[in-house]
């Protein structure tokens, strides 16, 4: 009997120590979730491999490959056949099988690759690759075999079932998630912060994410784009908290009492404090922005200066010295570009000033700050009504 | 809630919602079909198409069931474009009709057609004798709009249509009525128009649904093929639930218009004057309280962004439009608005209020008051 399977490789150092069981785990789950709506799946784990089977019937690789390749951690899945029957006049039947359900139209040349984890296998794996490359030849006349760069390598890989397949599909690799520790990401629905998120979560940071909503300045569709955003960030990480912050009585107390063309210094400082009591709360290491140098007026270095000082943990900028083309790049890839270019405000922008500061002091800006006797009054009220998105 | 946008959409009615269930669950036959039960929704079918064409004075062979405004504005272009080709390649509309006329203009320019698109003054109307002058020899149609979707100017669609058949009797006249049906009298033999749009879902009728009158005896020429519905002019199983419950609600809306009409005067002229006589720097987009359509109130407030006044209404359940779609990145002024000569910065604070008979003049008092506070505040911060 064989059935048609997902083989999904990850990668093999990142599993090392204690954690791999956790790690596995959450790949593993990570799978399901994104399998769920699809019908009936199962993961099964195998020796350093995780095998995907459909319970409900024969297994639509077009469909479930992009839901399952695109989880961070895994470096590739092979479409394979499994059969349970190891003998090998069996094994080169499902072959044959294999090569006329993937046409050879393609091909000129061909190899057969054996793997034999189960060493009481009668056969040593290259009788086996002899064996089967032999049938290949005599079933399918058209292909030779070349041993060095055939376009066509079967392999079959036998272990307490055998497994026949001849492709890979790549992953994006990166670590699994959850593998690096924890970090709060701030997300404003532009294009660069999910890009950022994406990036750490695939150094195998949890990320969870934090958004300031400032109606009536920013709608519910504004929130509902981030939403949006957060989700699709969840595909790949197999889940993602996002915090909501309500952020328009602060911002209106900053408006009234900063110098107009420093505001965003000062915002931006809030929502830094913010973003690192949440973090703090869940364990996070670190602070996740999508600046990018010199992009806008609070991404210069001085601005970046003024805006870590007000933190109390780390903050990772890793597209700090990218291009906005490269940015824009990876977010098409990653499926957040369309996302973010819907064309909702965003609370940094509403009352940006015509001419901003560009050069802040960190000095004097902290100086200022300190004689907002209200301001932390307004951070403990934001961060009291925030609400939890579990996606 | 207080719903100040019935120009986008309305509630269906009650009776609606009754009629297109029982259509839906008792009466589901195909009009179609030989048997008894594609019989019975037929009947309904017959009598549905008799109450809207007796509602604008046109036969009931003259009445298309369409999807809706969209499709009966498109209708109206490409079929006429397709059977008329022949005696030109003309088309004149105004600049401040819906995508829906506009768009399909568009795409018939691309195709080597001529399209006058003709201004408008400061309240919203078209010049006669500019209109006379555009039609030529090889005008096909001319289109315009009868009651604004954003200001609620009425063209003189009698007036236009006169005009129209003076210089060229050949050229068709086809009217965008999907803000004035049910709201405004409509006569198309006395109006003189020989195709009319409308929708379902703006007079308190299911959405989805419309209708479409061609004159008897055009050659405008169906722009959706199958199986011959409609005598041969619409193809697509009749949506039996949305036409009968379309009629219903034409029926009521019809025995109300004039009872109606005189009061959404009320709630539009308590709530226009309130806004206007107790918040600064407010001012009338486009004609009069008087004489723009009573369902439409367009009102600018200067130095404040729509979106923003927008947000801070719905935050007390009171639901309108903006005149413009503006942030940060993208200015979308409305082409309207902008037609009629309004410069952008005040466009920027237009809000449209739109009315239905269900409206009350309670809810007009109580939406200036929000108004006011709302205005005041959002006027201190805005810089």
């Amino acid at each position: 009997m064989e059935e048609k399977v997902l083989i999904v490789r990850y990668g093999e150092i990142a599993m090392r120590g204690n954690n791999r069981k956790l790690f596995v785990t959450r790949l593993v789950n990570a799978i399901r979730k994104n399998l769920d709506d699809m019908g009936d799946y199962y993961v099964v784990r195998e020796q350093g491999r995780l095998i995907v089977e459909d319970r409900g019937g024969e297994m639509d690789f077009d469909k479930v490959i992009p839901r399952v390749v695109c989880i961070l951690g895994i470096t590739g899945v092979c479409p394979a056949l499994k059969t349970t029957e190891q003998d090998i006049e069996n094994i080169k039947k499902v072959c044959e099988q294999h090569i006329n359900e993937i046409g050879i139209d393609d091909y000129k040349t061909f190899k057969v690759e054996t793997k034999r984890s189960d060493k009481r296998y009668p056969l040593g794996s290259r009788e086996v690759s002899a064996a089967v490359g032999e049938y290949i030849l005599e079933k399918f006349p058209q292909l030779t075999v070349d041993v060095h760069e055939p376009d066509l390598t079967v392999n079959v890989e036998l272990r307490n079932d055998a497994y026949i397949y001849s492709k890979l599909i790549k992953g994006f690799g990166g670590l699994p998630v959850g593998s690096s520790g924890k970090g709060i990401a701030m997300l404003s629905g532009g294009i660069d912060s999910p890009v950022a998120a994406f990036m750490m979560a695939k150094r195998g940071v949890e990320v969870e994410g934090v958004y300031f909503n400032s109606p009536p300045y920013t709608s519910e569709r504004a929130k509902q784009k981030v939403v949006d955003l957060a989700e699709r960030l969840s595909v790949f990480t197999g889940g993602f908290k996002l915090y909501v912050v309500p952020f328009t009585d602060l911002q209106l107390y900053l408006l009234d009492n900063v110098p107009h063309d420093k505001l965003t210094i000062f915002l931006k400082r809030a929502m830094t404090r913010v973003a690192c009591t949440l973090g703090e709360r869940d364990e996070a290491l670190a602070v996740i922005t999508g600046d990018s140098v010199g992009q806008v007026a609070s991404q210069t270095m001085q601005g970046l200066h003024a805006i870590s000082a007000a933190a109390t943990m780390p903050i990772l900028r890793p597209l700090a010295g990218f291009d906005k083309q490269e940015i824009v790049d990876i977010a098409r890839k990653i499926g957040t570009f369309d996302i973010s270019i819907r064309p909702y405000e965003d609370c940094c922008t509403i009352f940006v000033a015509k001419h901003p500061e560009t050069k802040p002091k960190t000095s004097i800006i902290e100086k200022i700050e300190s004689k907002l006797t209200e301001l932390d009054k307004y951070l403990e009220e934001a961060i009291e009504n925030t609400e939890v998105i579990e996606l | 809630m207080i719903y100040f946008d019935n120009a986008a959409t309305t509630r269906a009615l009650d009776e609606v919602a009754d009629k297109v269930k029982y259509m839906l669950l008792e009466n589901f036959g195909n009009p179609s079909s030989q048997n008894m039960a594609g019989v019975n929704a037929e009947n309904e079918v017959i009598k549905a198409r008799k109450i809207i064409a007796a509602s604008i004075n046109a036969e009931p062979d003259e009445i298309y069931f369409t999807s809706g405004g969209t499709e009966s504005d498109n209708w109206a272009i490409f079929g006429t474009a397709k059977g008329y080709i022949r005696s030109g390649k003309h088309m004149i509309t105004t600049a401040i009709e819906h995508p829906a006329v506009l768009q399909p203009m568009r795409e018939l320019e691309k195709n080597g057609w001529d399209i006058t698109i003709l201004g408008v003054d400061e309240k919203g109307y078209i010049n006669i004798d500019e209109l006379k002058a555009a039609i030529r020899e090889d005008t096909v149609l001319v289109s315009t709009i009868l009651i604004n979707n954003e200001t609620g100017t009425i063209q003189n669609a009698e007036e236009i249509s006169k005009a129209i058949k003076s210089v060229n009797p050949h050229t068709l006249y086809h009217v965008d009525a999907v803000q004035a049906y049910g709201k405004y009298p409509i006569n198309v033999k006395k109006m003189g128009i020989d195709m009319l749009s409308v929708s379902g879902h703006k007079v308190h009728g299911p959405k989805g649904i419309g209708f479409f009158y061609m004159k008897k005896g055009l050659k405008v020429k169906p722009i959706i093929f199958g199986g011959g519905h409609e005598r041969g002019q619409r193809s697509g199983t009749e949506n039996t639930p949305s036409i009968v419950g379309l009629a219903e609600a034409v029926k009521i809306d019809m025995a109300e218009m004039d009872k109606a009409v005189e009061h959404v005067k009320l709630v539009k002229k308590t709530l226009a004057e309130g806004i206007l006589n107790s918040i600064p720097m407010t001012y009338i987009n486009g004609p009069s309280i008087e004489e723009g359509s009573p369902y439409v109130l367009n009102i600018g407030f200067e130095g404040l962004r729509s979106e923003v006044l927008l947000h801070s209404l719905e935050e007390k359940e009171i639901y309108v439009s903006a005149g413009s779609a503006c942030n940060s990145k993208k200015k979308g002024a409305s082409t309207v608005l902008s037609a009629l000569g309004i410069d952008e910065k005040r466009i920027e604070g237009a809000i449209r209020f739109s009315f239905c008979r269900y409206n009350t003049v309670e809810e007009a008092e109580q939406c200036i008051e929000i108004l006011k506070e709302k205005a005041a505040f959002l006027r201190k911060y805005m810089r």
